[in-house]
């Protein structure tokens, strides 16, 4: 709670809601605050005078109820052949009691109806024959009938705006504080100085911290409009700390010019309260604008380290240039295809057990071409291009064949779509966090093995002196194959990831192929750490210069800035020391 | 390489009388024959051979680079594109008033994008010698430049090869993007005349081949006297020892340089022949899997062979035809089992297998050592 001034206009006593206020109320208050005054210079009367007030409103609440009741049934009437007037009249009448909320909310829904042959209004829910009918407030079933026999109760513009305040008004006490955030929500369009009131009421009650929130900005939108200066002043302090898109029209509102260039706000002092309020939140806007670019690079970033990962393995740590390299992060994304098709109800399962699935097939397809092919080929890389560019084109028209030329669809489950709404101006979408993570985890996983496994040290071994690993009793053709098919897997891996963000086509692979080398050459060939610093970097680089670029000049000045870093730097940018560099 | 090998002039000289009376005869035979003859050759067949003609020298290009400059181009086809742009906005310009939109000075893309006036670039491609001009200026500087950075800074193998292709790449992101001024997806087509003849007709087209025909047998010659040349020989040294020529003094860039610029120029005045014959450049052209089909022709021919790089050209382009036709699902397997056939089983490609059933020869090895 930011402003303490709240607490001390929220001391009206709970018993007295205003709602309930009906004619005699208002009496009682201009009874009641002469009597207290007088009851200050003279304690007794004073005493006395408290009893008999506290007796007498007892006996106004007791009547008073009922008295709501018999409304509540010629409110009903009203509703069913009043005027629109009447109609508005009736809505309030039964906005005070919050058993008639299923009333109202039919009547928004447009299913309540007037049953004329019995003159009175029934519920409708349409069925076989016309409309079933039942009562609108016991919801007791009565005939069915056809449909020309109800006559449906219609409103205009003005009415639904006092329906939806006095449902909202309602729901404000629901148990459900998803609900009762709708119902703040609502009312934001629809407040009136009766809202408010009810609002600050509520407030005192509410648990919840984000309905507070909300409440709390909502009023202070209202105190802008208050006649005493002080509260506005206090408003518009209280409210440039506030991230949000109404906040920010409002404040517009007030320093905006009107056509002839007078200001639309008569007190300067308020004026330029909210010029350096404006100006605070445009400052922070600005920082969630930067939050959000860093956040989208990087995940971007993400997907580059994911799709070059596994090149930097087979080609940064082998030395061998495989062009099918996107072709297997393609059957990576058609694994998670096959998996949502095999098991169409468990979305989400499906795809976590497309990552070892994927992992899998593309390990395996990649052993096949390294036993297949790349042996034969090991010190000639333009030959190894060449045949692994084969394969590509080979796996490509496959996957056409066997699937179809066209892009195949393939869900995201309800946890990674969505977004996360961190305030009106910064929200980060699931699907891309989910991503950056699982890069993460893919990184680690893979530095793990290459540092802590057997596998990993035979890798290292065989990478940085393939003689003498050998002759070490390394079965170097053996660990050329594994790395080969650790490399693979990742991409298959990287595949999963990619079918949540892209499309799962037969040219999937060929979108990523010349971006993952570049990543890998940009990074330094043979340097895990090298990628995932490039892909990062390359990833905001890009996003940065989007907004002034355009997308796809965003990434021809990145391509161009590579060409032109590799000409500087051959080595990449980690480049790997020692004699092992030099071959 | 031993350069007057007997039977490889016989092989060379049997290409040449192929070329060149494939390049004298479809032209005549389709002039002088009526159109029911058995000898007539239709506006299609014209076409097609004419476009067969323009990859074979497209294939020559690489093999000028690659097979005897040892530089494995992955971005050939941004030359020839280049080259074909340069010749397609001289096109553009003589279509003049007849375009849909009737503007006399700009191009009908350019009247939709409401452009009001032409971009400074394309300033004088209304002349076809300031075009001619471009078709080789445009390919020959780009080529330069990126050859100066990459030579220069010893950016040899693997590396040079995908810089190129990220070239391609590049420029092909670039022309899609209808503020480049090209025409944007669509490219360039429409077109009219050639220097005041209607492109449709038949005599425009046979004339059309013979001048295909024409340049790539003096490409060829051009090529073999470069090839035996002191420039020739040392760049084919660089291809085997590059790091053995730099100790030996010569300065290892400029020679590259001057054959990557070139065969850049080459490609150039293959693209310019052939977008006349197509009647259409678009940015596609600059897809880094068409430069890769010209690796596979010369492959497929023979590197560093020249010659075999026509004969691929034509014979890779010829099954293309055939098979897209035939079954269009089966050319991209075909595609891909002849890159993984020729790189594992014929090294030297097809022009290598007739040799070796003459003569066993060594095969031809890049330079590259054990796996890093």
């Amino acid at each position: 709670m930011r402003i303490p001034r709240f607490r001390t206009r929220l001391k009206t006593p709970p018993g007295s809601h205003p709602a309930y206020r009906s004619p005699k109320d208002s009496f009682l208050s201009m009874m009641t605050t002469p009597s207290t005054q007088a009851g200050s210079i003279v304690g007794g009367v004073f005493k006395q005078l408290l009893k008999f007030v506290a007796c007498l409103l007892a006996l106004i609440l007791l009547v008073a109820r009922p008295v709501l009741a018999q409304d509540a049934g010629s409110a009903l009437q009203q509703l069913r052949t009043g005027s629109m007037a009447e109609r508005e009249q009736a809505i309030e009448t039964l906005g005070s009691d919050s058993n008639n909320l299923k009333l109202l909310q039919a009547l928004q829904d447009g299913k309540l109806f007037d049953f004329k042959a019995e003159g009175k209004l029934v519920l409708a829910q349409e069925s076989a024959a016309g409309y079933q009918l039942s009562d609108p407030l016991s919801g007791a079933a009565l005939a069915e009938v056809e449909r020309s026999a109800v006559g449906k109760i219609n409103l205009n513009n003005k009415l639904r705006g006092v329906l939806r305040k006095t449902i909202a008004l309602l729901q404000l006490n629901d148990a459900d504080p998803a609900i009762r955030l709708i119902a703040v929500q609502a009312l934001a369009n629809e407040i009136d100085d009766k809202a408010v009131i009810l609002l600050r009421d509520h407030l005192a009650n509410e648990t919840d911290a984000d309905i507070k929130t909300a409440i709390n900005k909502m009023l202070l939108l209202q105190d802008i409009n208050s006649p005493e200066k002080d509260q506005r002043i206090a408003a518009i302090a209280a409210l440039k700390d506030l991230d949000s898109q109404d906040v920010v029209n409002k404040l517009q509102a007030l320093i905006d010019k009107d056509g002839d260039g007078n200001f639309l706000e008569a007190d300067s002092d308020v004026r330029n309260l909210a010029e350096a309020a404006l100006i605070k939140i445009r400052e922070r806007m600005q920082a969630y604008a930067a939050a959000e670019t860093v956040f989208f690079g990087l995940s971007l970033g993400a997907v580059l380290v994911l799709s070059a990962i596994g090149l930097a393995i087979t080609f940064g740590v082998m030395g061998v240039i495989n062009m099918a390299h996107g072709e297997l992060m393609m059957l990576g994304a058609y694994t998670t295809y096959v998996m949502q098709q095999i098991m169409p109800n468990y979305l989400g399962t499906a795809l976590i057990l497309s990552i070892p699935m994927a992992f899998l097939v593309a390990a395996l397809v990649g052993i096949a071409i390294e036993r297949g092919i790349i042996r034969f080929l090991y010190g000639r890389p333009l030959e190894t291009l060449l045949a692994t560019f084969g394969v590509s084109l080979f796996l490509q028209q496959a996957v056409r064949s066997i699937f179809s030329p066209l892009n195949r669809s393939v869900s995201t489950p309800e946890w990674m779509s969505g977004s996360w709404q961190i305030n009106d101006f910064l929200s980060l979408t699931w699907n891309r966090f989910y991503i950056l993570i699982f890069c993460l985890l893919v990184f680690t996983a893979l530095l793990q093995i290459l540092k802590r496994t057997k596998l990993g040290l035979e890798v290292r071994a065989v990478a940085q002196n393939r003689g003498m690993a050998r002759a070490m009793g390394i079965p170097t053709a053996r660990v050329d194959a594994m790395t080969f098919g650790l490399g693979s897997g990742i991409a298959g891996v990287a595949g999963v990831a990619l079918s949540q963000i892209t499309n799962v086509g037969p040219n999937l692979g060929q979108a990523y192929i010349v971006d993952s080398f570049m990543v890998v050459v940009f990074g330094g060939v043979g340097n895990l750490f090298g990628t995932l610093v490039a892909g990062f970097s390359l990833g905001i680089a890009n996003k940065v210069l989007e907004p002034y670029a355009g997308a796809v000049l965003a990434k021809i000045l990145v391509l161009v800035f590579i060409i032109l870093f590799i000409q500087k730097k051959p080595r990449g940018l980690f480049p790997q020391k020692g004699r092992a560099a030099e071959s | 390489m031993n350069i007057s090998n007997l039977t490889q002039d016989k092989t060379y000289a049997s290409v040449l009388i192929a070329l060149a009376s494939v390049t004298l005869l479809i032209p005549l035979c389709n002039l002088i024959f009526p159109e029911d003859s058995a000898l007539h050759f239709s506006a299609y067949s014209v076409s097609l051979i004419g476009k067969y003609l323009t990859f074979a020298l497209l294939g020559l290009s690489l093999d000028m680079v690659w097979g005897y400059a040892g530089i494995l181009v992955l971005g050939q086809g941004a030359f020839f594109a280049l080259g074909g742009y340069a010749m397609g906005m001289y096109l553009m310009r003589q279509i003049g008033t007849r375009g849909v939109y009737g503007n006399a000075e700009l191009p009908d893309f350019m009247v939709f994008l409401n452009w009001t006036e032409l971009p400074w670039y394309w300033n004088g491609f209304e002349n076809f010698g300031f075009a001619m001009l471009m078709v080789f200026l445009a390919p020959g500087l780009l080529a330069f430049i990126f050859g100066w950075l990459a030579f220069r800074s010893r950016v040899t193998g693997v590396y040079l090869s995908i810089i190129t292709q990220a070239l391609t790449y590049a420029l092909l992101l670039a022309f899609f993007r209808n503020e480049m001024g090209f025409g944007g997806n669509n490219g360039l087509t429409d077109f009219k005349d050639i220097l005041g003849f209607n492109i449709q007709s038949e005599a425009v087209r046979s004339v059309l081949l013979l001048m295909t025909g024409l340049s790539l047998i003096g490409a060829l010659l051009l090529c073999r006297w470069i090839v035996n040349s002191k420039l020739g020989r040392v760049a084919t040294a660089v291809r085997d020892q590059e790091s053995r020529v730099r100790f030996l003094g010569y300065r290892v860039e400029l020679f590259k340089l001057w054959v990557f610029v070139f065969a850049a120029m080459l490609a150039g005045l293959a693209g310019a022949l052939y977008v006349p014959q197509v009647g259409i450049i678009n940015p596609s052209e600059f897809s880094p899997l068409n430069s890769l089909e010209i690796v596979i022709w010369v492959a497929v021919g023979g590197r560093g062979t020249l010659y075999g790089a026509i004969i691929g050209a034509v014979l890779v382009n010829y099954a293309k035809t055939v098979l897209t036709g035939l079954m269009p699902d089966a050319w991209l397997f075909c595609l891909g089992g002849a890159f993984i056939l020729v790189t594992l089983l014929m090294p030297d490609g097809i022009v290598g297998l007739l040799r070796r059933r003459i003569k066993p020869k060594p095969t031809l090895n890049a330079t590259g050592g054990q796996p890093a």
